[in-house]
């Protein structure tokens, strides 16, 4: 067992050593994306503004929640999930699209995960703009709790990453396990209070449908203290207890089989 | 000090999606070039690239790895540099691997010249500050002059590989790894590349080069190793 932590743990070590380039990658992919468009990756801001704008009124109206609270809600939760599903799915992918790179040069395989992790960190970089503008529309402050926000940001990160890696051995052994995911997320993005919120719930099913879900919690501790109102203990707890159980399994787990998935490619 | 050993390494690949009928697979077996196949323990038919492996490359050591398609050649190279794991069998490699192989991995035909030497530059694990400095000497080594500033879509082939030969020959490697010798670009540039290739090679600890050409190991090698069928025939 502590042998197979070791083998895990010591490429993830030298992935993380030699982060400058899963940084020259990532931004690649973006540059490789936005080529030649004048707007580059604010085209993404563009696109997750309508969103945002034409979720809001219909939601809005049809919850009849008033804007000033509701669009903020959206607007951050929105921009949060859209970074759990990219990269979920394309830490499902994360092995099988660098399978040129992985069979030709031995590095650690953690680096093309960090490369997932460091284009989306990008992508929501440039959402996240968008945040402040809806504040600004409302006239709003940015509430003081907000800077707890990058604490429950950190604890979100570290959690979407092994999940990203732990999927992304999954998925190179199974090719299925990829759709599966897509369409998992999709009933979560339904089942998480993103476009609703949790008021809305009566309060038995809330229990059943907020507390079981991991992805609750997680945009609880970013979003919450965005808002003004502080994350619930339990949101924290479980925030934590997911990062270290699932590093902890991650580790043990990717030590396995690490080696296996250059040939499985 | 620079040393591989190979001790009775096998490799053997998995393959998920072949047919994978009982009679289809004997008949397999009997195919006669590529790994002999068999199947695991899962049932899964599995290609067995190398088999039982010994080798011992100290300091100095130049070898030649000759075969057939399929004889596990690129196998062998990728098992050294490290990409594959052996599934069966242990190898140790002291001093870090260079491969020659590939030279335009990883490269952005969308991206300029200069783009691309940092791209490149940090996939051979090369320092950016290091490489910053080393850039006008990759461009004059390649010949590209203005053109270094336009994306590599507008080059021609030969640009191409002259600029990625100019980078990936940038650091002396202790070991060196090579699918076939390098021919590179004109008949000016080959000239220009042969002599630093040779100088690499020559400083180069331990060389390790698959080839179909007995010639080539005569010329460059002071030993041989010949695969049949992902096993050695001769030391």
């Amino acid at each position: 067992m502590f042998k197979l932590f070791k083998s895990g743990w010591r490429d993830i070590f030298a992935a993380l050593k030699g982060y400058e380039l899963a940084g020259v990658l990532g931004w690649q992919d973006i540059r490789q994306r936005y080529r030649r468009s004048s707007l580059g990756p604010f085209w993404l801001t563009v696109s997750m503004g309508v969103l945002i704008g034409a979720l809001g009124l219909i939601f809005g109206t049809l919850f009849k929640s008033p804007m000033k609270e509701f669009l903020p809600f959206l607007t951050i939760g929105l921009i949060l999930w859209t970074l759990i599903t990219t990269v979920l799915n394309e830490g499902c992918t994360g092995f099988t699209a660098a399978e040129a790179m992985i069979k030709q040069i031995s590095l650690p395989l953690f680096t093309h995960i960090l490369r997932v992790l460091w284009r989306n960190l990008i992508i929501f970089a440039h959402n996240l703009i968008i945040f402040p503008l809806v504040l600004l529309v409302f006239w709003l402050p940015l509430p003081t709790t907000a800077l707890l926000a990058i604490v429950g940001f950190m604890l979100l990160m570290l959690n979407l990453s092994w999940m990203a890696l732990l999927l992304g051995v999954i998925c190179t052994r199974y090719r299925d396990v990829p759709q599966i995911i897509v369409n998992l997320l999709q009933v979560f993005f339904y089942l998480t209070p993103i476009i609703w919120t949790p008021k809305l719930l009566p309060q038995r099913a809330s229990i059943l449908l907020l507390y079981t879900n991991p992805f609750f919690h997680l945009i609880e501790i970013v979003r919450a203290p965005l808002l003004g109102t502080l994350p619930s203990a339990l949101n924290w707890q479980v925030g934590i207890l997911l990062a270290i159980a699932g590093w902890a399994f991650t580790i043990l787990f990717y030590g396995r089989f690490r080696s296996r998935i250059s040939y499985w490619l | 000090m620079t040393h591989i050993l190979l001790n009775n390494v096998c490799v053997d690949f998995p393959i998920y999606n072949s047919a994978t009928g009982r009679s289809l697979k004997n008949h397999l077996m009997k195919a006669v070039t590529g790994g002999l196949m068999g199947s695991n323990e899962q049932g899964h038919i599995v290609v067995k690239a190398l088999y039982n492996i010994c080798l011992d490359l100290k300091e100095g050591d130049r070898i030649g790895v000759l075969g057939h398609n399929g004889a596990g050649k690129s196998t062998l190279l990728r098992v050294i540099s490290g990409v594959y794991e052996p599934t069966g069998g242990s190898i140790l490699v002291k001093g870090k691997v260079n491969s020659l192989i590939d030279l335009s991995l990883g490269m952005d035909s969308e991206a300029t010249g200069i783009e691309n030497i940092f791209l490149r530059g940090a996939l051979l694990g090369l320092n950016r500050r290091w490489l910053s400095a080393k850039v006008k000497e990759i461009v004059d080594f390649a010949g590209l002059g203005n053109f270094i500033e336009m994306p590599l879509r507008t080059y021609s082939t030969g640009m191409q590989m002259r600029l990625a030969f100019s980078i990936a020959t940038l650091q002396q490697p202790e070991i060196l790894v090579m699918d076939e010798w390098l021919t590179v670009g004109d008949a000016d540039f080959q000239e220009k590349a042969q002599q630093r290739l040779q100088e690499i090679i020559k400083k180069t600890s331990i060389l390790v080069i698959a080839t179909h050409s007995p010639e080539l190991v005569q010329q460059v090698c002071n030993r041989m190793i010949r695969l049949e069928r992902g096993a050695l025939i001769t030391t």
